[in-house]
């Protein structure tokens, strides 16, 4: 027990790592075999998870769980890992996500052992980047969690899945190379990696850097994490790399996509940039609120012109970080303030949220994508006779993305709406454009695939008969539901969490 | 159990009915109404319980039932959720608890409940009727609805909505529930989801509520950044209030509390389908007849007004907001009279009765009138209920005289109809008392007592403007509502299938007869203290009791005979000329008020849909996804990535092929090649020629060696 809990946050980064190994020597035609035995490997870190939740103490200051190994001695770098409120909900929904994409893509047939090795490698990466307390560390795991995703596009992708991989891969090398650069003038201004130490060095550094002063040298840094972190979030106009890659990713591919992925860039905004930089992150507040609320506005407008269901939750995506970016923008502008803070706790709140809702949506698109081999809403209609059950859960998720009250996403925008509007009155009043228009979205989508006259050819006695959805496909779903539901009704369970993650961070 | 408690259990039932119908009873039919029925009737039961318990506390409104518990962490303070039961929530929760168990009941019957499932009924479309065979006869009889379990699940989440909405002690919860009665009129106007008419319908209605529901959001966190609490007890104090009135913000030169009550006010436009966005509810006459009763009586677009009447004393604060409030109501009522004048669908008459009866009480906050508000708002759901489950009465009938005889007919047009008081007698008379409400027939019926306070108080406050654009539009209610009537009952039937309609099962005619008895009698307990003859018989218990919720008790409104016999006039009046005018009218064509201009709704769809509907189409599909996403923003990507591959095309055409491959490359190669070629001759493979050149070697390196050694 006593290794267990001194252990725990690098039994949980590790232990898929470890399993994709040993999955690398289980025979490769036994399907069943390799699909269990992944499912089996990933849910051990969410049962860690849970426990890790359970004996975390929200109320404590500081890092939890802190972890250091020896890595890198010559630089400074060490293998340095810690959770406190912020991190541990992003590692909930990382290894709570991860099992069900994995169950999610137990169709799949093409090559399943390196295809179940790359999530559990995409799942190491994520949860590194969560756990990182050595800043070169963090851009490790960073990038382990860009490679598979890359491949997974390129290799189990539909259509367009070449173009789509290689605009994902290079727009966020892109911006991995000036975080890299970044990370390096820090390791070389501070002679450490680590950002503990970092943070406590900060002010006093004074003096100049290969000719530079100091001053040159750190705002360089923050626009190389911007510019990183604003591509991978994505903030508007950076964010026409996403449609692409949701859609034409493989189903699992996408629930992690955006459930996880996404939250990478706003994490890397709560952790580096408004820590390090609270002066310049006021200075450009207003910036990033107006393209915050570009993204909601426009994020939903797209979402609305779509005629594929895919692309459409993809744009949803763009809409719904903008909220996140909105509320992290109020905060930048009056960190310390309890609007601010509300608006934090939002933000936190709604990648958590999004995580939930995105994942469902795109796993519903999949599980009607693999039995009609469309995604075009033209083709679908009035489908909801066929499919009570399937129709059922796809109007709650829908509803969920659409921030109806009661269910979680509303107690999210709710409260980044709130924190914002005293901060930055005129971009919330113009956002409520965009919420509005998640109703017009959504609503369409429903309106496409269930109701209306039904379209025959899915109720033909063939092949094309539309099935119903299956145990499986309802278990991927449950978590996801019921979690929607219960952060709908009693939100304080998490959000005290966040909420006293955020009193001491910002 | 406390009083407080109870309180928190009464909207529970309907909501565990929701999920008990969906998740487990779907299947069994009578199991899911039952379930639903005892949900609402344990509901019911409790907020009886409660509404005596109310009464008997002296003071309600200084000391009301609360109670609260933590919700959400906010910085370094909670948010609190709580329930509140003052005199206005009481007699709200009365009549909403009443008309939502009748409404239940009567959907038993209405979804022909006990019938044989039809033909080819399929879920998503109305029942078409089942072929049965009787005594050697073949003939059709109503089917029961396909997705009845359904019907009773989304029914009890709805009235899960409204229960949480009067209860709530906080603007945040009756948010909430306001929204869950905004998802549940979507699905149940898109009931019928493969019609598209319903389809479109459903999504026109929760579009445009949600358009007056964003700006009521902004309104909300407007308040609750400036106050701290969105809890309707610690905003309504003389502080907090002062605060509001005298913060000023930069629109329109309103104080902070006249524009989060204009923000509140734009969210009951929406819901309470008031000028400009009242296009959604008379189409959300495509749901079937209960939801529209449910909708447009007992619940959603009450829950508008009940909003302003909550809010009543920040509301009241700023001149500019309250003028634009009693401006919107006495216009909407007028306007949508006149619509309903030249409507023949049934249902669609009533709808626009609604839009102009809810202007009232709109118009009624306006000018100050708090308790004629609420008076009109309960007495109006009582008749509105029972018109509405009266005309789904009607229809049924008549469907079932259609199937019978095999007309395909539209069994909601009047044109259709006539003679249907001896057919059905039942549903006439609650229908008559239901009109006769709603025109507000002298005395005996509670719509007289509620408008004529109304009147009363406008008069009484000199909003003259108001008072007179009311009366019209209340002769044009007694009007039209006689010409439902005689169109409908009188006279001699019209068509086959009214001269074979038949009375409705007792589970929709009790639920007639009782909202029939409040309909006429609830006016009584507002009978004013000066009116003659009668005035005093009986306490106006009403506006004491009600008043009392305000901190300052508001005082009756003098009384004048003007307002009297001007309601008087206009009531007995329209509802005269209404029977004179087409007592004899025997088709559509005769009718000479189907004017096209109201036909067509004074063309506002049309005019919404070139202005706001094909613009945004426009924007998405072209402007943001085609133009600026894939146009713009990818063209700067793709220039770059091109950028990228022709300077790498560039240098590897010329300086990689010419100057590294050919050159150096290449070079090296042909160089390599043509030493080799020149030095191949030596390579002969004859050993006495290798012995040969070994021999030379050997002897010039020995020179060399003898050489060295010398000049060392």
């Amino acid at each position: 027990m006593d290794f267990l809990t001194s252990h725990l946050l690098s039994l949980i980064l590790f232990l898929p790592a470890v399993s994709a190994l040993v999955l690398f020597f289980l025979p490769k035609d036994e399907a069943k075999l390799l699909r269990w035995f992944t499912l089996g490997a990933s849910l051990i870190p969410f049962a860690l998870t849970v426990f890790l939740w359970t004996q975390f103490k929200p109320d404590a200051a500081g890092f939890q769980f802190e972890e250091k190994y020896v890595w890198y001695q010559a630089i400074n770098s060490s293998l340095h890992l810690g959770v406190d409120g912020l991190s541990l909900t992003m590692v909930l929904l990382t290894t709570l996500l991860t099992p069900l994409a994995i169950l999610a893509s137990f169709n799949v047939t093409d090559r399943i052992k390196p295809y179940m090795m790359l999530f559990l490698f995409l799942e190491t990466g994520m949860l590194g980047v969560f756990m990182a307390m050595d800043l070169l560390i963090f851009f490790v795991f960073w990038e382990i969690g860009l490679v598979p995703m890359y491949f997974i596009i390129n290799q189990w992708g539909s259509a367009n899945k070449e173009y789509a991989s290689m605009k994902f891969m290079m727009y966020t090398m892109g911006g991995s190379l000036g975080l890299l650069l970044g990370i390096q003038l820090l390791g070389a201004l501070f002679g450490t990696f680590d950002l503990a130490a970092i943070t406590a060095k900060w002010a006093v550094a004074e003096g100049f850097l290969l000719g530079f002063p100091i001053a040159t040298i750190k705002t360089v840094v923050f626009w190389a994490f911007v510019v990183a972190f604003a591509i991978k979030v994505p903030i508007w106009p950076f964010h026409t790399w996403l449609p692409d890659a949701h859609t034409e990713a493989p189903t699992a591919g996408s629930m992690l996509l955006a459930g996880v992925l996404l939250k990478l860039g706003a994490y890397g905004f709560l952790r580096l940039v408004l820590p390090l930089y609270p002066v310049e992150s006021y200075n450009y507040a207003g910036a990033l609120a107006l393209l915050a609320t570009a993204a909601i506005v426009f994020g939903a407008f797209g979402s609305y012109g779509q005629k594929d269901f895919k692309r459409l939750v993809a744009y949803s995506s763009v809409s719904h970080m903008g909220i996140v970016v909105l509320g992290i923008a109020a905060a930048a502008f009056a960190a310390g303030k309890s609007d601010a803070r509300i608006a934090m706790n939002g933000a936190i709140l709604q990648m958590f949220n999004h995580g939930l809702s995105a994942a469902g949506m795109f796993f519903l698109v999949g599980v009607i994508y693999e039995r009609t081999h469309t995604r075009n809403l033209d083709e679908f209609g009035g489908l909801f006779p066929l499919v009570p059950i399937y129709g059922g859960i796809l109007i709650f998720t829908s509803l969920a993305s659409l921030g109806l009250p009661g269910l979680n996403g509303f107690v999210s925008e709710f409260l980044v709406v709130r924190g914002a509007f005293p901060l930055l009155t005129v971009y919330t009043a113009i956002s409520m454009l965009g919420v509005l228009c998640t109703g017009a979205y959504i609503l369409k989508g429903i309106r496409k695939v269930l109701h209306g006259p039904l379209n025959e050819h899915w109720d033909s006695h063939g092949e094309h008969k539309l099935t119903e959805i299956n145990t499986r496909e309802i278990l991927v779903m449950a978590p996801l539901m019921s979690l929607i539901l219960i952060i709908g009704i009693w939100p304080a369970w998490i959000l005290d969490v966040i909420n006293k993650a955020v009193m001491r961070l910002f | 159990m406390t009083t407080e408690f109870l309180i928190w259990l009464i909207p529970l039932p309907p909501v565990l009915a929701f999920f008990l119908i969906v998740l487990f009873t779907n299947k069994n039919k009578a199991l899911s109404h039952t379930v639903g029925v005892g949900a609402a009737a344990l509901s019911w039961l409790g907020a009886m319980i409660v509404f005596v318990r109310a009464l008997g506390v002296n003071e309600l409104g200084r000391e009301p039932f609360v109670s609260s518990i933590n919700w959400l962490p906010t910085a370094d303070t909670w948010f609190k959720i709580g329930v509140l039961i003052d005199p206005l929530s009481a007699v709200v929760l009365f009549f909403v608890a009443w008309t939502i168990l009748m409404i239940f009941i009567y959907s038993i019957g209405y979804h022909n409940f006990g019938q044989p499932a039809g033909d080819h009924d399929r879920p998503g479309l109305p029942p078409h009727g089942a072929t049965v065979e009787e005594h050697g006869h073949k003939h059709v009889v109503p089917s029961i609805e396909p997705m009845y379990s359904r019907f009773f699940a989304f029914l009890g989440l709805f009235a899960f909505g409204m229960y949480m909405l009067v209860v709530s002690d906080n603007l945040l919860t009756l948010f909430v529930g306001w929204e869950i009665m905004g998802l549940c009129s979507y699905l149940l106007i898109g009931f019928w989801y493969a019609k598209p008419s319903a389809r479109d319908a459903a999504v026109k209605a929760f579009m445009t509520t949600r358009i007056g529901d964003m700006f009521m959001l902004l309104g909300i966190v407007f308040l609750y950044s400036a106050t701290g609490t969105l809890s309707f007890r610690e905003i309504f104090t003389e502080n907090t209030l002062r605060v509001l009135a005298t913060t000023t913000t930069p629109l329109f030169g309103l104080s902070a509390a006249g524009l989060i009550g204009l923000l509140l006010f734009i969210g009951t436009v929406g819901k309470s389908a008031q000028f400009p966005l009242h296009v959604w509810l008379p189409d959300a006459m495509e749901g079937p007849t209960p939801v529209s009763a449910m909708i447009h009586a007992a619940t959603m677009v009450s829950a508008g007004v009940y909003m302003i009447i909550r809010i009543f004393p920040l509301l009241s604060l700023d001149p500019k907001t309250v003028t634009v409030v009693a401006s919107v109501g006495a216009f909407t009522a007028l306007f949508a009279s006149v619509i309903a004048l030249a409507q023949n669908d049934m249902k669609r008459v009533m709808a626009y009765s609604t839009i102009a009866q809810l202007g009232y009480m709109v118009a009624a906050v306006g000018i100050g009138a708090y308790v004629a508000a609420v008076f009109h708002l309960i007495t109006h759901a009582f008749f509105k209920a029972l018109l509405f489950l009266g005309a789904g009465s009607v229809i049924h009938g008549m469907e079932h005289g259609a199937l019978h005889t095999g007309d395909h007919l539209d069994a909601q047009d009047m044109f259709n109809m006539g003679g249907l008081r001896k057919k059905m007698p039942i549903t006439f008379w609650t229908n008559v008392i239901g009109g006769f409400s709603l025109a507000g027939f002298p005395l005996l019926t509670a719509g007289f007592w509620s408008k004529d306070a109304i009147f009363a108080e406008a008069f009484a406050n000199g909003q003259i403007a108001v008072f007179v654009t009311l009366a019209a539009a209340a002769f044009l209610t007694a009007f039209y509502t006689m010409r439902q009537i005689t169109l409908a009952f009188l006279g001699k039937p019209r068509s086959k299938a009214a001269e074979h309609a038949q009375e409705t099962p007792w589970t929709m005619t009790v639920p007639l007869i009782v909202l029939a008895v409040f309909a006429a009698s609830y006016g009584w307990v507002g009978i004013p203290k000066d009116f003659p003859v009668l005035g005093g018989i009986l306490p106006n218990w009403l506006f004491e009791f009600v008043g009392g919720t305000l901190s300052v008790a508001p005082r009756e409104a003098a009384f004048n005979y003007i307002p009297l016999l001007t309601s008087l006039a206009v009531s007995i009046g329209g509802l005269f000329f209404g029977w004179l005018v087409y007592r004899n009218v025997e088709s559509a064509a005769e009718d000479k008020l189907q004017i096209p201009l109201l036909k067509k709704k004074f063309y506002v769809d049309e005019f919404y849909g070139v202005v706001f509907a094909k613009p945004m189409t426009w924007f998405s599909e072209t402007f943001v996804s085609l133009w600026m996403d894939k146009g713009v923003i990818d063209g700067v990507l793709h220039t770059f990535g091109r950028l990228a591959s022709n300077t790498g095309s560039t240098i590897r055409n010329y300086f990689d092929k010419p100057v590294i491959n050919e050159f150096f490359g290449d070079g090296t190669a042909h160089v390599t090649q043509w030493t080799a070629k020149k030095l191949r001759p030596i390579q002969s493979g004859r050993i006495q020629q290798y012995m040969l050149v070994s021999l030379v070697v050997i002897l010039a390196l020995a020179g060399l060696l003898l050489y060295l050694l010398r000049l060392a």
